[in-house]
């Protein structure tokens, strides 16, 4: 089975604080006018899933959330 | 998680406490940890009855999950005019509303339209643009250290300076008004109120000066770029005191914190000294070990249930970061210092909607500095004993009020180029 993961992101909620883009670069980023989160990957590889969690958790805003699905092969 | 082994009954006002905050008398002798009594508290009440001076009867927060739940959630306030104020009685005093821009003490909307504007200022990526800057400042003052060595106060030699000149950069304070910029501002937060409240005026005075300027004439900072807005004189002006009062004290204490804490553990230095890629991992556990913002309040605009307790309408809740952060059922052995542990998660920047919106600035200023610190001079060590270092009290942000250090010249050379 291959694990996915689906990350959406909740512009109205986030603060700009950073923890995302400065924990996982690779799946975030943040708009300069507002510092608002820009998601970069919405289905990022399972080598980012970690990361991907990690950013969800320590979002001080819950804006992020990530939802993990499986897919059976074949 | 609910903790509750529930003293849910009118006699909780029997039961309430009073705040204590660090240093703690009682102390055993580490200057670093929350006081005895937060940790009795969080293991009995992570959530529990306060006592505050003017006999309200509020609450008070030592939990990590309880504390990061209150500060995610909107019904509590950061109005500062709905506040008791749980270290002194004001007498009934009337506390006014948030002056326009001070949006640390303001509820939504008001609090995302200014947190919008200034977030924007200080995403990950902006600030990371800083780093060779605070390099190029670190080493200014290191080269001033190794000039006035072999003995200075590193608070004023390094901690205070370093942040200040960064805060001067991003408010746009030009070079010849700095020192005099720099001086008041320290004296916002030091020496008695009559001292305070002047050096409160000149700082007023200087920064709508300030704005008055940059609107004539806007150059290359948060300050001009803000002018580029909605924003009023009198907004500009409040966000201009916050990010200063906010900024100044905070960094400057972490850095001169930091640099105790580290001395005061070798073998911790030894790990920073030894692998300065572990700089990112290393601050965020001197943020948690140290977590120098004591507390954060917040009110209850309506009845809250959290932590397996309903706080009423009108409760202030405490909310002790330093407790918080040394709970064991988030860190495992919480009271040891332990650069290669992963601490984000930590609430020393607070957590929800005012989670310290320049925490990036912050992060690059500590990563850089401590490990050129500690490169620069290999045997640095407090030029006093430990127990005489003096620490700040009576005071929302902890630290050392100076640190004076010692460190061998080789050679008998005292500068190396
Ligand atoms: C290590 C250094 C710092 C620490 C530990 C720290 C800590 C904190 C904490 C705990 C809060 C949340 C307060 C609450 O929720 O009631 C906060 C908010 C804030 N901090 Fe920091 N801070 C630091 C550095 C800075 C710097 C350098 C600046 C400015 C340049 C700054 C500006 C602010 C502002 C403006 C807020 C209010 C944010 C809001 O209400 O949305 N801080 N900080």
């Amino acid at each position: 089975m291959t694990i996915f993961l689906s990350l959406s992101v909740d512009r109205d909620r986030c603060v700009g604080a950073g923890m995302c883009a400065l924990t996982a670069p690779q799946l975030f980023d943040q708009r300069d006018a507002d510092g608002r989160v820009v998601l970069l990957d919405p289905e990022p590889a399972p080598a980012h899933h970690a990361a991907a969690h990690q950013a969800a958790e320590l979002c001080p805003a819950a804006a992020i959330t990530a939802l993990r699905t499986g897919a059976f092969d074949g | 998680m609910d903790h509750a082994p529930s003293t849910r009954s009118p006699h909780d006002a029997a039961h309430a406490v009073e705040l204590v905050t660090r240093p703690d008398d009682s102390r055993t002798g580490c200057p670093f940890d929350p006081p005895a009594e937060l940790t009795r508290h969080r293991q009995e009440q992570p959530l529990r009855r306060l006592r505050f001076p003017d006999g309200h009867l509020g609450w008070l927060a030592t939990g990590y999950s309880v504390c990061r739940a209150i500060l995610a959630d909107a019904r509590l306030s950061s109005r500062k005019e709905l506040m008791h104020n749980p270290s002194m009685d004001l007498g009934g005093m009337e506390i006014p509303p948030a002056a326009p821009g001070e949006f640390i003490n303001m509820d939504e909307p008001q609090h995302g339209r200014y947190r919008k504007l200034l977030a924007g200022k200080f995403t990950v990526r902006r600030m990371k643009l800083l780093t060779e800057r605070v390099e190029q400042i670190t080493a200014e003052h290191l080269d001033a250290m190794e000039k006035a060595g072999p003995t200075v106060d590193l608070v004023t030699a390094f901690a205070q300076p370093i942040p200040a000149i960064m805060i001067c950069e991003l408010l746009g304070v030009p070079y010849q008004d700095r020192d005099s910029f720099q001086e008041q501002a320290a004296a916002v937060f030091s020496g008695d109120m009559e001292e305070k409240m002047a050096a409160f005026t000149a700082i007023q005075t200087y920064l709508a000066e300030l704005v008055a300027a940059k609107r004539a004439d806007p150059t290359d900072d948060i300050l001009s770029d803000l002018t580029d807005s909605d924003l009023t004189d009198e907004e500009l002006l409040g966000i201009g005191f916050l990010l200063l009062a906010a900024g100044i004290d905070t960094t400057a204490n972490m850095l001169g914190l930091g640099a105790f804490a580290l001395l005061s553990d070798p073998e911790q230095a030894a790990v920073l000294r030894g692998d300065p890629s572990l700089a990112g991992q290393a601050v965020e556990e001197l943020l948690r070990y140290l977590t120098i913002a004591e507390l954060g309040l917040r009110t209850a605009l309506e009845d809250v249930e959290i932590g397996g307790r309903t706080i009423k309408a009108g409760e202030t809740v405490v909310v002790s970061f330093p407790a918080a952060n040394r709970d064991p059922e988030k860190y495992p052995e919480p009271d040891r210092l332990d650069l290669r542990r992963q601490a984000l998660g930590h609430l020393a920047f607070g957590h929800g909607a005012h989670q310290c919106v320049a925490q990036q600035l912050a992060r690059v200023e500590m990563s850089v500095a401590f490990p050129a610190l500690l490169a620069r001079f290999p045997t640095l060590r407090p030029a006093i004993p430990r127990e005489e270092v003096p620490l700040r009290v009576n005071t929302n942000v902890y630290g050392v009020e100076s640190l004076p250090v010692t460190w061998d010249v080789t050679g008998g050379r005292r500068v190396v180029g």
